[in-house]
């Protein structure tokens, strides 16, 4: 028995793999995914379905020409799909809803080197994307139910009722309607420590805080719109948020405050996307000043801690 | 008091309840002449020679170094070479033994009236830690700070390791008598046992044995991986931080494994030499898992046929535990002072690492609080400040880190080369 197997410690691994979390987070954004589909009827299912899919073939298709390994099975592909999906009114025309998957997982992902190296959430970028190159279409909404009336998002008209809200009876986005199914998910998140819920709670309650302050409704703010989607599944992508507790506090409530500017004072009535946005291209820096200081060290020298 | 980071990991302590065995005497044993952190001895045996047990057979080549004995009786058959985990090559002396086991007349207890000599008699015995990392002794004893806690190793954090647990169920007046010395001869008010939990039938034992000792205490502590590890047991016990610049010695801490305990006091009445050591063996190409009492240098293929180990399904061979343990090349290779256990596995997990995910798991799971994957980061982008400030030095190689990354990305190792990278930058 000679020239066994050499190999550096430690020789065990957790069996968890990044495919398992991924796997995890496709499960949370069932619920959701299913009531868009049922209160926005087959034309939702076909978007849902035409951005997960075109999704995966795009990373496909991506890895080939960069000539990097095969990644689709780790499944980031199809959460990135589905998340452009699920911030797509339902009327949108599919060939439309197929480029936002395009700009989320060629251009933002892979470009920039695949998994874990985009500076950005690629499914924010595509919907940003889509809302600038067909604006339109992006803000063509239908109430829910079966028969599709053209109405008004909540968010613009303010005088959905909470309880409508809070169970997505009200037109808007795929899956950004119904809070319960968004809280359902998130919560299932927790549980599953695939998230923390530092994020969405600094995000969702230093929103409320400053529109409450402002004089607004917060609840009636907190449940319509984005807000939910963004901060629960978006806000926590782990590649663009920040590590520690600390930062993830800073970004939750930079995330919150900038909804709430642009809610308020700009063109767009939904703010969700540029905010999560900003707040992404300065994660980096977020990162670099809220370092922990590790266990024994002796500081007096320049950088930063905190804890 | 805030615990320190950590890992929960299967236990696999099968062979917790099998007392400790001896095998039978091994035909031929191989004593390389490096077993401890520092310089190799030089053999002062020669070939032919009839060799007793207990006799020193490897002297010392400087002052830090512990002497080496034959563990067998018999006669030196050949001085050969071996070759040593990190690559460097040191004499090796094989004796074949006579079965006969006889003493070396030279082995008396030892006249023990002053910490000087205390700690010479522990040098000669060529003790070293025995739970794993191999540091001489006599070396933690003669540190000249004034040293106030000693704090005794009980935490066998690894899965699978059940060697200590068995010395506290089986010899703890052993254990006790190894720490009244210590802390007679140095001088010590007080000492604290850390131990997990979850160990019922150790932690009676040790109740009970410390019962009637008003200095002598014991300190369940929680079953989370590495609780073992000198810093955190430090913590855990003691609550006290060992800073990166400085050594437990420097807060008047001293740890001292439990089976070194042991060993010590049994030194003190007999004078035997640390010529023989407890190893777990077991692994699934195991089948019965146990705890054997092995005369240094034995075969570890000794060991396995004594363990009914299916030679033909295994893959690895580990030295130590699954976490920190090294891998062996062949079943040839000689038990050493500092092997607690020997696996046998069937099943060699390797998996390619892909992209980090920046899920922090890593973060979180060290106990240390570093963050292994920037560490991975700067180590690739060949960052040496970098390295320094997120203190690259504070890494113990526990492989927490390694253990949870979903991504399978191997960040224990690439600390242990981005130190190597940063000693070449620094010469
Ligand atoms: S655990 Fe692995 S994937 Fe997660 S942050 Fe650490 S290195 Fe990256
Ligand atoms: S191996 Fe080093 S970096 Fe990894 S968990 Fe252990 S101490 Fe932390």
């Amino acid at each position: 028995m000679n020239l066994l197997q050499a190999s550096a410690s430690p020789h065990e691994r957790t069996p968890l793999r990044t495919g398992h979390i991924m796997g995890l987070v496709l499960l949370a954004l069932l619920p959701a995914a299913v009531h868009g589909c049922f209160s926005f009827g087959l034309q939702a299912m076909f978007v849902l379905l035409a951005t997960t899919g075109s999704a995966v073939l795009f990373e496909c298709a991506a890895r080939l020409i960069f000539r990097r390994p095969q990644t689709i099975l780790d499944g980031s592909a199809a959460v990135t799909g589905l998340l452009v999906g699920l911030n797509l009114p339902p009327t949108i025309p599919v060939w439309q809803a197929v480029i936002g998957s395009f700009a989320a997982i060629v251009v933002v992902k892979q470009m920039f080197g695949g998994l874990g190296q985009n500076f950005a959430n690629p499914a924010i970028v595509g919907r940003i994307v889509l809302m600038i190159s067909f604006p339109s279409a992006m803000t063509a909404w239908t109430g829910a139910g079966t028969d599709a009336v053209s109405s008004a998002t909540p968010l613009v008209s303010g005088n959905a009722e909470y309880w409508d809200l809070f169970l997505g009876n009200t037109a808007g986005c795929i899956g950004e309607s119904c809070a319960a199914a968004l809280l359902l998910g998130g919560i299932f998140l927790c549980i599953w420590r695939v998230i923390t819920p530092v994020i969405p709670l600094s995000y969702l309650g230093s929103f409320a805080l400053f529109t409450w302050l402002s004089g607004n409704d917060p609840l009636y703010q907190v449940l319509s719109g984005g807000l939910m989607l963004g901060s629960i599944f978006m806000a926590t992508d782990y590649v663009t948020s920040p590590i520690t507790p600390f930062g993830k506090l800073i970004f939750g409530i930079g995330c919150g405050g900038l909804t709430f500017l642009l809610r308020q004072f700009s063109g767009y009535p939904e703010g969700v996307s540029f905010a999560i946005l900003l707040m992404n291209l300065l994660t980096p820096y977020i990162d670099r000043f809220t370092r922990i200081k590790p266990f024994g060290a002796v500081t007096g020298e320049k950088e930063a801690s905190n804890e | 008091m805030k615990r320190l980071h950590g890992i929960q990991l299967p236990q696999r302590k099968h062979a917790e309840a099998r007392k400790i065995e001896t095998i039978p005497l091994p035909k031929l044993v191989r004593i390389p002449m490096l077993m401890h952190l520092g310089t190799p001895c030089t053999p002062i045996v020669t070939v032919g020679e009839q060799v007793c047990v207990g006799q020193k057979i490897g002297a010392p080549a400087d002052q830090n170094a512990v002497p080496i004995h034959a563990s067998v009786s018999g006669t030196v058959r050949a001085i050969t070479e071996f070759t040593n985990v990190n690559g460097s090559k040191v004499p090796c002396v094989e004796i074949e033994s006579d079965g006969l086991q006889t003493l070396y007349p030279g082995c008396k207890a030892p006249v023990l009236e002053t910490r000087e000599q205390f700690v010479q008699a522990v040098r000669e015995s060529g003790c070293v830690g025995l739970g794993g990392a191999g540091f001489p002794t006599f070396r933690k004893l003669n540190e000249p700070q004034k040293i106030s806690m000693l704090i005794v190793n009980g935490a066998e954090c690894e899965p699978y390791l059940t060697g200590d647990s068995r010395q506290i169920i089986e010899n703890s007046g052993d254990i006790l008598g190894g720490i009244h010395l210590v802390m007679q001869f140095l001088n010590i008010k007080e000492c604290k046992i850390g131990i997990e939990s979850t160990r019922p039938a150790a932690l009676k034992q040790l109740a009970y044995a410390v019962a009637a000792e008003e200095n002598i205490t014991v300190c369940p502590l929680p079953p989370v991986y590495p609780q073992g590890a000198e810093k955190v047991l430090i913590y855990h016990t003691s609550a006290r931080i060992v800073p990166e610049d400085k050594m437990p010695a420097d807060l008047g801490i001293l740890v001292m494994n439990i089976s070194t305990l042991a060993f010590l006091y049994q030194y003190s009445r007999t004078g035997i030499p640390l010529v023989e050591r407890v190893v777990t063996v077991d692994g699934n190409a195991v089948k019965k898992p146990c705890n054997l009492r092995v005369p240094i240098g034995t075969p570890q293929h000794d060991l396995l046929k004594y363990a009914d180990c299916n030679f033909d399904k295994v893959k690895k061979l580990l030295s130590g535990g699954p976490m920190m343990g090294i891998t062996l090349y062949s079943d040839e290779l000689p038990v050493l002072k500092q092997q607690n256990g020997l696996l046998a596995l069937t099943r060699v997990s390797h998996s390619e690492p892909t992209a980090c995910i920046r899920c922090g798991r890593c973060m979180n799971a060290c106990p240390m609080r570093l963050m292994p994957m920037e560490l991975s980061r700067a180590y690739h982008k060949k960052d040496a400040e970098m390295l320094r400030t997120l203190r690259l030095s504070l890494c113990m190689n526990c492989g927490c880190c390694t253990y949870v990354c979903p991504a399978k990305r191997p960040l224990a190792e690439e600390n242990q080369l981005a130190k190597q990278f940063l000693k070449e930058v620094e010469s």
